[in-house]
């Protein structure tokens, strides 16, 4: 078997790697944190900001790059939203501190 | 920058991620494993910043979008987490159709050749029908879960059938596959099948939703986690980005790990939930259980057994949450611990309306985790308690579920009825979600205490003073 793989069998390798350990790592979490996970796999996933962002980039502005920005806005909400959201849950998980008055988020 | 150098960045942001879904597997690890996801989206978003031109542009989108995230991340109820999940879920998968729109509109600007490969044209069909399917699909949970089934029939918690709807679904299926092929053999761009093939995908979404009862949210929003981790993933094959793939397929397989566990709690199969119905008149509500006797008691009563118990296991169910009854929960646990009651919790994993949110709306009122047990750790326990405290739970407690023939015989249950004695608080004799009489009310150990859970139990906190 000599030449070139095609890249959608490199990326179907990635993919298949990539689920396996999805696999794992997730059976690991412990169900306490399991709406935690949620929201921060929520996060994660608007990683899909950066093909937004490549559609908004090419310097004129035309049909094509308002549609990657409205994306790109989209998609941060979910950055933020997911990832602050999870701070604020995961804040709540803290062993507590025999201080008074402890910041209720 | 080169190619090169972009993709190994996308490495170092993929593994953040994956030690970001680490860090939760205890929630000691949990905030550094978030900083790593944090980091790793900074980074991917940096330097693919640094390839592009339009940079105003793009910055203004994601200071709005970010401030609008930010505030709703800051106000946002733990009661109301299913529902912010699920309009998130409905982002990424718009944004999806959108990157898709954009990549048909102008495939260089992703180095995509022109007129679009058949390679990218099948992904991009893929992303494209996962992620309309993900909004419209998303849109409907929302307002199913924030009950706006009042004002628009199509968010009723109970399941909206028709006759056909299968065969409906199925047909549409058909269509959408049979225009996603005219999108792959298009010569030009191809936007007459595209946009048809994305329209009956988003119709499919609502279609596939509305027939899935409120009890079943717990899987929908789970398996909507995980369809928008795969429509993520179906982008990055068509933009041939191995960290959306990889970014993706951890998102993807852990809603279906997710769906795989709530089913399995509720002992439902999967394709018996999408297919959805349940929940509807099945009829058998609590109808004889006005002729059985139940023994009742007084917030009072209350206060003295759990005072004489030696141990205590609280079983709180999401009718504790809509009591907003946590704090005062906790402040008699504390108020027992301090006379030397022995006080846990056993959470059952549909404790609440997604998975893990009972944990939360503990740990929001202050609850020490690691008095928090799930059902696997705890269930031994009850056989050497001396009180079971049933608060706002029912089906998840059904010792029916222990019985071949019932409707519920296999689910898995906190076996409260193995307590010394059993306290339920209940607003009235209603039946759960699943419809069906509950003959842990009626056993002779059993002690029923009508009302409201934040006022019976204030008034226990009261008492025990």
């Amino acid at each position: 078997m000599t030449g070139t793989i095609d890249p959608t069998v490199f990326y179907l390798i990635v993919f298949v790697l990539a689920v396996f350990v999805g696999y794992h790592v997730i059976w690991n979490v412990t169900p306490a944190l399991h709406t935690p996970l949620m929201s921060v796999t929520n996060a994660i996933s608007s990683v899909i900001m950066v093909g937004a962002i490549l559609a908004a980039g090419p310097e004129e502005t035309d049909f094509g790059s308002v549609i990657g920005a409205v994306a790109v806005g989209l998609v941060a909400i979910n950055t933020f939203g997911g990832f602050l959201v999870t701070q604020r849950m995961l804040e709540m998980f803290r062993k507590k501190e025999p201080k008074a008055g402890a910041n209720k988020g | 920058m080169t190619g090169n150098q972009l993709a190994l960045w996308y490495l170092v942001a993929s593994v953040l991620f994956i030690l970001a879904l680490k860090g939760l597997s205890s929630p000691t690890s949990a905030r550094r494993g978030n900083l790593f996801g944090i980091i790793g989206m900074l980074i991917a978003v940096a330097f693919t910043m640094a390839i592009v031109k339009n940079h105003t542009l793009i910055v203004l989108a994601i200071v709005i979008g970010g401030t609008i995230g930010a505030v709703v991340a800051r106000r946002v109820e733990m009661t109301q987490m299913p529902e912010l999940v699920a309009a998130m879920h409905s982002l990424v998968g718009m944004a999806a159709v959108l990157i898709a729109i954009g990549a048909v509109n102008n495939p260089a600007a992703f180095g995509i050749h022109e007129p679009m490969p058949a390679g990218n044209r099948l992904e991009l069909f893929i992303g494209t029908f996962v992620g309309a399917v993900t909004f419209s699909g998303s849109i409907i949970a929302f307002g199913k879960l924030a009950g706006l089934g009042k004002h628009f029939r199509l968010f009723s918690s109970a399941p909206v059938v028709f006759p056909g709807q299968h065969l409906v679904n199925l047909v549409l299926a058909l269509a959408m596959i049979g225009f996603g092929i005219g999108f792959f053999l298009a010569d030009d761009k191809g936007w007459m099948p595209f946009a048809v093939m994305t329209a009956i995908a988003f119709l499919l979404g609502v279609l596939i939703i509305i027939p899935i009862g409120g009890a079943d949210m717990p899987v929908v929003i789970s398996m909507l986690n995980s369809y928008s981790g795969w429509a993520a993933a179906g982008i990055g094959f068509s933009l041939g980005n191995t960290m959306l793939i990889i970014a993706g397929s951890l998102v993807g397989s852990s809603g279906a790990i997710l769906s795989y566990i709530m089913c399995r709690a509720m002992n439902r199969s999967f394709f018996s939930v999408i297919l959805g119905g349940f929940g509807a008149a099945e009829g058998t509500t609590a109808a004889d259980a006005a002729q059985k006797q139940v023994k009742s008691g007084s917030a009072e009563d209350l206060a003295f057994l759990l005072a004489n118990a030696e141990s205590v296991l609280i079983v709180p169910g999401y009718g504790l949450a809509v009591a907003r009854a946590q704090h005062a929960v906790k402040e008699m646990a504390q108020k027992l611990i301090e006379k030397g009651v022995q006080v846990r919790y056993a959470i059952h994993p549909v404790a609440g309306r997604m998975p893990g949110h009972m944990n939360v709306l503990l740990a929001e009122a202050e609850v020490p985790y690691d008095q928090v047990f799930e059902m696997e750790d705890i269930n031994n326990e009850f056989g050497t308690t001396d009180i079971a405290l049933i608060l706002g739970a029912n089906d998840v407690v059904n010792p029916l579920a222990l019985e071949k023939g019932s409707a519920i015989y296999g689910m898995p249950i906190l076996e409260a009825h193995k307590a010394r004695t059993v306290v339920v608080n209940k607003r009235s004799m209603a039946a759960g979600y699943a419809g069906l009489d509950n003959p842990l009310f009626y056993m002779d150990k059993t002690m029923m205490v009508f009302g409201d859970a934040k006022k019976v139990i204030e008034d226990v906190v009261k008492a025990l003073d």
